[in-house]
């Protein structure tokens, strides 16, 4: 015969023999297979009750995000559109704004975001904001985005993303890279 | 014409020419970065140092090296010169050092400043810049000032470069802008803040290579690789109406002169491409506009990120 020469050795033919008397009624294969499923009554579960029990996140667990404010208590976020230009869902928008006189305790740049908003919806949690963000100040989280019936609901603007003064949101564990250099 | 090697391409100019000038007859690579010199404007050149070049051989008659590298915008060819830039590492090592240098009293301002993704000192920078500064001092800093209504000043960000000062002098009948002091005290100065009452003053600010020049009715909108560059014209008395536009849907966001790849003004008409100030500032209609069509840019510049449909979206379709 001319047949093709095959790419790989995974072929396996496929033998059709007859079955035996023993095979033909089924039932040591049934008792076997009831063996099996009554062994991993004895085994520790692999599961949890949730939402009882909830599993402990890695420490870069990504879920929802956190605009950061600094020390003072200022926004860090500058608008600079790098997050945006960054995220391969185009899951942010921002508007920019010029800081005031008397506004040096909000924000810490000349520049803020007067909006800013992520699309829970379109992000695909892969962090790469965080990765570009130049002044720290959006962060993911171990935080989950809640559930709900409305599509708007997942647009999160500043209100939900900027962390509250008296509620600080914890990243130490994510960040320990040292990026913002003294300069 | 006189023969001249440039990183081992051969090329012949008109006797007279610049190094740099000769490097971008041949293009590509080997053209040296320009910070300063500026082709359309007569006289810039020679203050920044970005252009350094090696000449390994003088010229044929005398072909003993230079010793010192040389700005290659002020540095005419003679025949059998044979000039280094990319090939050098001499040259690489003094542009990296000549970038450090502008860098010592510039800021960490790129997320908010207005020029960032179009900027030849970002570009300077990423290239050679190292990742720390070694530079302990204070920093030069000044605050924000005005130049006119339309022009916002950040002379930290300035390179002292004294291109706007050309365009002062040479696009405009009275000059009212220049700079004072010297050296590390050196700013760009408007005499006391005197507003320049010029149509054409706005061209500072495409002429300026960073930052410190920039467009006021633009602060702050948006960054550049969010809009879509459009060729747009009008017919204006004043230029040659060819410019830019910068659009976010069907708004626009800034206007600008057309530039190229060195980013300096086109030629338009055999003149430069010059816009004054009523196109660049005042006409944000998309109706006092004729759209030509998308802008080419560069597919490395950032602005082309994220570009995925033809930028001519739909205003196309509704402006005609
Ligand atoms: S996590 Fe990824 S997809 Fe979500 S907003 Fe950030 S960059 Fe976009
Ligand atoms: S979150 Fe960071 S990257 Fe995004 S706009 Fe603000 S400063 Fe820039
Ligand atoms: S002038 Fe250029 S390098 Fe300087 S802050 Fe602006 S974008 Fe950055
Ligand atoms: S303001 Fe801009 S164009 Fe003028 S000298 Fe400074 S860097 Fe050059
Ligand atoms: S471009 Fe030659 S010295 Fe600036």
């Amino acid at each position: 015969m001319n047949t093709m020469q095959s790419l790989t050795d995974r072929k396996k033919v496929v033998s059709k023999k007859e079955m035996t008397f023993m095979e033909k009624l089924y039932l040591p294969a049934i008792i076997g297979g009831m063996w099996i499923t009554f062994k991993h009554l004895f085994r520790k579960n692999n599961t949890v009750k949730y939402p009882e029990e909830t599993r402990e996140f890695a420490p870069v667990y990504r879920g929802q995000h956190v605009l950061k404010r600094d020390e003072e208590g200022r926004e860090n976020c500058t608008a600079c559109g790098l997050c945006a230009v960054a995220c391969p869902a185009e899951a942010i928008t921002m508007v920019a704004a010029e800081r005031v006189k008397g506004e040096e305790n909000l924000y810490r740049e000349e520049k803020y975001a007067e909006k800013y908003e992520i699309n829970m919806l379109r992000c695909i949690f892969c962090g790469l904001c965080e990765e570009a963000c130049p002044k720290e100040a959006i962060f993911l989280t171990d935080r989950i985005v809640p559930s709900n019936f409305e599509r708007d609901e997942f647009v999160y603007g500043k209100d939900r993303l900027v962390e509250q003064l008296n509620d600080r949101i914890d990243i130490t564990k994510r960040q320990h890279t040292g990026k913002r250099s003294k300069i | 014409m006189v023969k001249v090697t440039i990183d081992d391409v051969q090329i012949e100019v008109e006797p007279g020419t610049t190094i740099l000038n000769a490097a971008r007859q041949i293009g590509g690579d080997v053209v040296p970065p320009a910070m300063c010199f500026y082709s359309k404007l007569p006289g810039t050149g020679g203050k920044c140092r970005t252009c350094l070049v090696e000449v390994a051989a003088g010229s044929e008659k005398d072909p003993r090296p230079m010793p010192k590298l040389m700005a290659s915008c002020s540095t005419q060819v003679m025949d059998g010169m044979i000039v280094k830039n990319k090939t050098s590492e001499r040259v690489q090592e003094g542009r990296g050092g000549v970038v450090e240098f502008l860098l010592i009293n510039h800021p960490l301002d790129c997320p908010v400043c207005d020029q960032a993704g179009e900027c030849n000192l970002q570009d300077l920078g990423f290239q050679h810049g190292g990742a720390k500064t070694r530079y302990e001092e204070e920093r030069r800093t000044y605050d924000p000032i005005d130049i006119g209504n339309k022009i916002k000043l950040h002379m930290n960000r300035c390179i002292l470069c004294y291109r706007c000062v050309h365009v002062a002098n040479q696009l405009t009948d009275s000059r009212v802008h220049g700079v004072l002091n010297r050296g590390e005290h050196a700013e760009i100065s408007t005499y006391i803040e005197n507003a320049i009452e010029n149509d054409f003053s706005g061209n500072m600010i495409d002429v300026c290579p960073v930052g410190a020049l920039t467009d006021k009715t633009f602060r702050f909108k948006s960054r550049v690789w969010f809009l879509k560059p459009m060729d747009v014209s009008c017919e204006c008395t004043k230029c040659s109406g060819k410019a830019v536009a910068w659009m976010f849907g069907d708004e626009i966001y800034r206007v600008t002169a057309r530039k190229d790849k060195y980013g300096e003004v086109e030629d338009q008409d055999g003149k430069t491409g010059w816009i004054c100030n009523d196109c660049r500032f005042e006409k944000k209609d998309p109706a006092k506009w004729s759209i030509e069509g998308p802008r080419k840019i560069n597919r490395h510049s950032v602005i082309s990120q994220g570009h995925y449909q033809s930028p001519r979206g739909n205003s196309q379709k509704k402006i005609n």
